[in-house]
């Protein structure tokens, strides 16, 4: 079996939201629609505040409960671990976006543009009316990873075959995967480091890990 | 620790809608038939129950973004509370329809189970929804259930109360299921605060608990008990008391879905150890 996942190394990430940009340069979604975002937390208190990144978006967990609340049944997952959206099927109920715990999914009613009424030349390029008043999310770059396989390529280790966040991180932060091929790198990397997933009390079972608090592990390596 | 909590935005007021006249509408339907069976109810009180389930469908169908596709609503019996809800509706109108033109009691017998069932698939739709911890939790189920129930009763009792025979047990049962939604008010409550969640949401609900407890629990079991003392003036007594349990269940739904629905938010969980890397 392939599950595809992704591996965020918040000891690694700088907060560039490069990964944000090159999601939105890739997908040309609207105003205020990130599929990729990267949030930046603080927390403790004076003198002992901590800062992190943490980067979030559709979690392609495999118990999704997006694709079961669903009633169109436009909310699938593939065999892959991918949790997707047909936009033909899709009524823009928007059950899913509240059924969703990692605030993931987004809707637009009319088309927007990011100066004013008129579309750049990149979002002329790239419009897709079929997101209009349906739900839409991250899809793990699916087409990218198909078309990738479809050459004989390795989703995360070549870069035609990578999500494209993946690709522009500046800081090696983000990983991507098949979690049950024990050689991929995010099998080391789950295999070597302390990592979460968030809401797992949720029993959503996402398919986004978080490396985290590992410089001690790292030094004691060293 | 938990952070980016946002209110959700998709549901507006017309989603509420559709919990507050779907939950008296689906339950009047059901009390009506069951009031009136083996026999035929007023067709009035059908009428009124489809039109108000109606009503609340009709405000949903105008919030969706893709209104055409409508019947892909039907898509997902399997998982879907949603889809669930339209059969339900659908059942509802069909025997309801079936059972006035044929004169069929059996027929709006079980019209009334639909109405129920639709009114159970709207809990269940909150309860479903993982995203918002005020929804989810197991106590939204008796409360929108009673709440339901007790503004379908209400609504019956105004509509008797336009004829000159009012059923003497109605407002018994009125009264009984008044003490069973502050029941569930309470334990939802408790529940919410317990559960930790988001804490704009007990906050909002603080502001509710208020208005609940006086207009919701207090003044309509007041009146009512009053009601049994003073049977020349049980008619207005009961009246009131049956407009204010209405309108303090829908003001409670209505809070819940616009008011009271933050998001999950954001969390950075404990780190596990590397051995624990691969999910079971």
């Amino acid at each position: 079996m392939t599950r595809y996942v992704m591996v965020a190394d918040l000891d690694r990430c700088v907060g560039c939201q490069t990964c944000a940009a090159a999601c939105r340069q890739a997908y040309a979604t609207e105003p205020g629609v990130q599929w990729r975002k990267v949030l930046d937390f603080e927390f403790g208190e004076y003198p002992d505040v901590q800062r992190v990144f943490v980067p979030v978006g559709c979690q392609h967990c495999a118990d999704p409960p997006c694709m079961h609340v669903c009633p169109s049944t436009a909310t699938g997952r593939r065999d892959d671990g991918i949790v997707t959206i047909d936009y033909d099927l899709c009524i823009g109920c928007a059950y899913c976006a509240v059924a969703c715990p990692y605030q993931a999914r987004s809707k637009v009613d009319r088309p927007a543009y990011a100066h004013g009424d008129e579309p750049t030349e990149l979002e002329r390029m790239q419009s897709n009316e079929k997101r209009i008043g349906v739900s839409q999310k991250c899809t793990f770059c699916a087409e990218r990873i198909d078309d990738g396989l479809a050459r004989g390529l390795t989703p995360g280790t070549d870069v035609d075959a990578t999500p494209v966040c993946v690709n522009s991180c500046i800081a090696e932060a983000l990983h991507f995967g098949d979690i049950d091929d024990p050689e991929s790198k995010v099998s080391r990397l789950l295999a070597r480091y302390n990592q979460f997933r968030m809401h797992e009390e949720l029993g959503t079972e996402p398919g986004f890990y978080y490396l985290w608090n590992n410089r001690e592990t790292a030094r004691s390596q060293a | 620790m938990r952070f980016g909590d946002v209110h959700q935005r998709y549901w507006d007021w017309r989603a509420a809608c559709n919990f507050m006249f779907g939950g008296t509408g689906g339950s009047l339907m059901f009390l009506t038939a069951a009031a009136s069976y083996p026999e035929s109810p007023p067709g009035l009180l059908g009428l009124v129950s489809l039109i108000i389930v109606g009503a609340g469908l009709a405000l949903v169908w105008l919030e969706i973004g893709r209104p055409g596709r409508f019947l892909n609503v039907f898509l997902n019996f399997r998982t879907s509370w949603m889809t669930r809800e339209a059969v339900a509706a659908a059942i509802l109108f069909a025997l309801a329809a079936a059972g006035v033109q044929w004169r069929l009691p059996a027929f709006i017998g079980l019209a009334g189970l639909a109405g129920l069932a639709f009114l159970y698939c709207q809990a269940m739709m909150l309860r479903a929804s993982k995203g918002v911890p005020a929804w989810r939790l197991p106590a939204i189920l008796p409360l929108v259930m009673s709440t339901g129930l007790s503004e379908g009763a209400g609504l019956l009792l105004l509509l008797f109360a336009l004829t000159p025979a009012v059923p003497a047990w109605l407002s018994a049962v009125l009264l009984a299921l008044t003490v069973l939604r502050a029941w569930a008010w309470w334990s939802y409550k408790a529940g919410l605060a317990g559960a930790n969640a988001v804490r704009s949401g007990p906050q909002v609900l603080a502001g509710v608990h208020a208005t609940m407890l006086i207009f919701g629990v207090a003044l309509p079991l007041i009146l009512l008990v009053s009601a049994l003392g003073a049977p020349g003036a049980a008619l207005h007594l009961n009246s009131i008391a049956a407009a204010l349990v209405v309108l303090s269940g829908w003001y409670v739904k209505f809070a819940i879905v616009t008011r009271a629905a933050r998001l999950q938010g954001y969390a950075l969980a404990r780190p596990r150890g590397p051995a624990a890397a691969r999910p079971a």
